[in-house]
This record gives C-alpha cells, structure tokens and sequence, in this order.
C-alpha cells in the first residue's frame, strides 16, 4: 500500500491526488531529481530525538553545560552541531521535582525538528492539541504520566518562533553511567513532557 | 480566522492514540506530499504564514477527519492553484476523481502593514490583556486566549507578523512575548497548579 509504483486502479484516492500533483509539478520542472528521497531521508535518518538525547545527556554531566542551554538554547544545542528549521529560536525548559513542563502546538504542529525530528502523529492530532491546555493533569496521567498533586504543570503552547525543549530530570541510579550510555535512557516522550524517566 | 485549526481546549475529543514510538513516515504518499510542500512554497515564494493559512482554509469536516499530511496536500494544491501554477481541472483530470481544495482567503491583501516595532512595550512581570478581535484572515493568537490577562514570562526576539505576512508581500516585524497565564483565568474548570504559556506577537497585546 505504501510501495512505489502501484498503477493508479489499487492506489487509495489520497494516493491518487498525490501523485497528480506530483506529476504535474514535474511536467512544469519544479521537482528537481532526487529530491522527494532527499527529503525523505533527511526526516528519516538525520534528525530525530537521538539528537535531542544527546543534548539531554550533556547537560546532565556538565554544569556549565545546563546553565549556558537553560540560558540560551539556541546556541548550547549549535555547540553540539544541530541547528536549522524549526530550530533557530530554542528555549529549553527544565523539570524539577517541583515543576514538570510539557510542550504543545494547539494551532498547527510546531516542534523542534532538529533536536526531536518531525513530531509524531497523536502530537499532530485534536485530542492532544485541544486538551493538553485545559486538563494536562488529566491527559498525562491517560498517558502514564500521572504527577503529585503538588507537582506544578507548566505547558508551553508553540504558537510563535520559540520552540521548545524538555529538560527532564535525571533518573536515580545512573551516577555510574558516562555520557552516552545516559543518552540512550533519553525518550522522545521525555523531552516533549508527555513521560518522566 | 476562527478556523477549524485553532483548537485549544475544545472539548469532546477522546484519548490521544499515543505510541511511543513510530515510523517518520507510515505510507510513502506522506513523504511525496511533505516534499512536494517545500516544492511548492519553494516555487511560490509562499511565507510561513501564508503556508499555515492554506491548512486554516481547509472545509473543517475534511480537516478533523484526515491524515495530517493530506493536510499539507491540500494545501500545496491549493496554494498552486491560487498561484496559477495548475488549475483545479488539471488536478482532477490527473487523479481520476475530486481533489478538494482550501476554501477562499476571506480577508483582504495587506497593502501597507504600517512601521514596525523595535523595542518591546513589555517587560517580565508585566500584566497584559489579549485583545479579542476576531480576523478574518490568519493569525497566530489562539482563541482561548482572547480576553484573558496574563504575565509575560520572557521577551524574544523580533519577528515577521503572521498576520501581515499570510496576506501579501508587506511585511512588519515586532517583538513577541511568552504570556503566562493561570489556568483559572482561561478555564472555568481549569487544574490546580497549572499554568500555559502562549507566544504571542506585541500587537496581540494590550497594557492591563
């Protein structure tokens, strides 16, 4: 179903429509060669949270670190050699045991492409946009991210250039963990604010 | 527009089909329409704005009930179509079948945006109001926002009014805020504990 090639009688009618207009951009020589594989691999292989765990990481093992990218995003997460769309303007918003962050775009999709790749498909749909600004206590803990009471719930609606980034808090145990072996305990999840680690 | 798109605490809407994780893409008719999107606004010179406007457009049944990127389809057709590259009879003859577009711009094209702002009117700790105003063209304040007092929490850096840019070639820069509001100011139900933070331009905002 989702195979190169298939003559237009088995492709779906939103198949159908893609491919008329991808034709009709060729025949005009608007769609260079290659460029919807370029496309695709980009989002498929050089950006995704494998970057933003890394940032995550570095900011657990170094100080100095966590305070230049808590005080300007942007350019801690340049240091690591990722920047580009949807990344120009970074803040990086930190969990504490007091204070749990959680990203959202209520309006369309924003997310920070190269520290996260492109967002998921329930980031993207109704459900979350319209209820994580009302009821995010009630949403995270439908999706097994229930927090105290006590805990304060900030959530950060992308509506403008700003995208964000979730800091999450380290987990207990991991003191004997060098860098990238963190890395690997860092979520997707963690660092949009919808799971804690 | 008070679109379909805005959809900040409507109610009704069930669980979230979260998974974990997932592939980029699931079907590969959704790379095809997310590339052709850069090809399009690549070949129309469209402005972030006048992209995410294309979206607000979109008949809201067909909206809430299709594949993101079939939103981004609709779009970059839309936006062809508007910009004479193709005509909805082209699109229809080579797909075999209808091929719904984005309904028509409703505001007018903005001419002269007026001066720009350089310097932010607010500081941290300032109280605003949101104005409640309603255009017909595209904004990026959220609705449940109109009305509603807040706190700005962080002043950025000066950028392009999506509202001005949507709707021609004029441009017009001003700071934006990061605005905090509690959620008893923006819910009558709203959690203990909570607050959002709405990024919102200086001429959504008003001195309280």
């Amino acid at each position: 179903m989702s195979e190169q090639g298939h003559h237009a009688a088995e492709a779906s009618p939103v198949e159908q429509r893609v491919a008329a207009l991808e034709a009709l951009l060729t025949e005009r020589g608007l769609v260079p060669d290659g460029f919807i594989e370029e496309v695709t691999r980009r989002y498929e292989s050089q950006v995704g949270p494998m970057n933003g765990a890394k940032v995550v990481a570095r900011a657990w093992v170094d100080p100095a670190y966590r305070q230049r990218l808590l005080a300007d995003g942007t350019t801690a997460i340049t240091e690591l050699g990722f920047g580009g769309p949807e990344g120009a303007h970074m803040v990086v918003v930190e969990n504490t045991s007091a204070v749990h962050n959680v990203i959202v775009c209520t309006l369309c999709s924003c997310y920070p492409w190269p520290v996260l790749g492109l967002p998921p498909a329930w980031y993207k749909d109704p459900p979350y946009r319209a209820r994580m600004v009302r009821e995010p206590r009630a949403l995270l803990a439908e999706m097994g991210c229930g927090l105290p009471e006590e805990t304060e719930v900030r959530v950060w609606d992308s509506s403008a250039e700003v995208r964000y980034l979730v800091l999450p808090q380290r987990p207990p145990g991991t003191d004997a963990l060098a860098e990238p072996e963190l890395a690997g305990l860092v979520t997707r999840d963690s660092m949009i604010g919808v799971a804690r680690l | 527009m008070d679109g379909i798109h805005d959809l900040g605490g409507m109610q009704g809407f069930g669980p979230v089909g979260h998974s974990p994780a997932e592939p980029v893409f699931r079907h590969r008719w959704q790379a095809v329409a997310r590339a052709l999107m850069e090809v399009v606004a690549g070949a129309v010179n469209a402005s972030g704005g006048e992209f995410r406007h294309s979206i607000e457009r979109m008949e809201p049944g067909h909206y809430l009930t299709s594949d993101y990127y079939e939103h981004w389809l609709t779009a970059a057709a839309t936006l062809t179509v508007e910009h004479g590259l193709v005509t909805r009879a082209d699109l229809e003859s080579r797909a075999g079948g209808p091929f719904p577009l984005s309904g028509p711009v409703l505001a007018p094209p903005v001419l002269d945006a007026g001066p720009g702002l350089d310097e932010p009117r607010f500081g941290v700790g300032d109280q605003v109001r949101v104005r409640e105003w309603h255009p017909t063209g595209h904004t990026r304040c959220p609705g449940y926002v109109r009305g509603k007092a807040g706190t700005v929490a962080r002043v950025d850096g000066t950028h392009s009014l999506p509202d001005v840019e949507a709707h021609g070639t004029a441009r017009r820069y001003e700071p934006t805020y990061s605005v905090r509001f509690g959620a008893d100011e923006l819910w009558r139900d709203g959690q203990r504990g909570v607050s959002v933070h709405v990024d919102l331009w200086d001429s959504y905002l008003e001195p309280l």
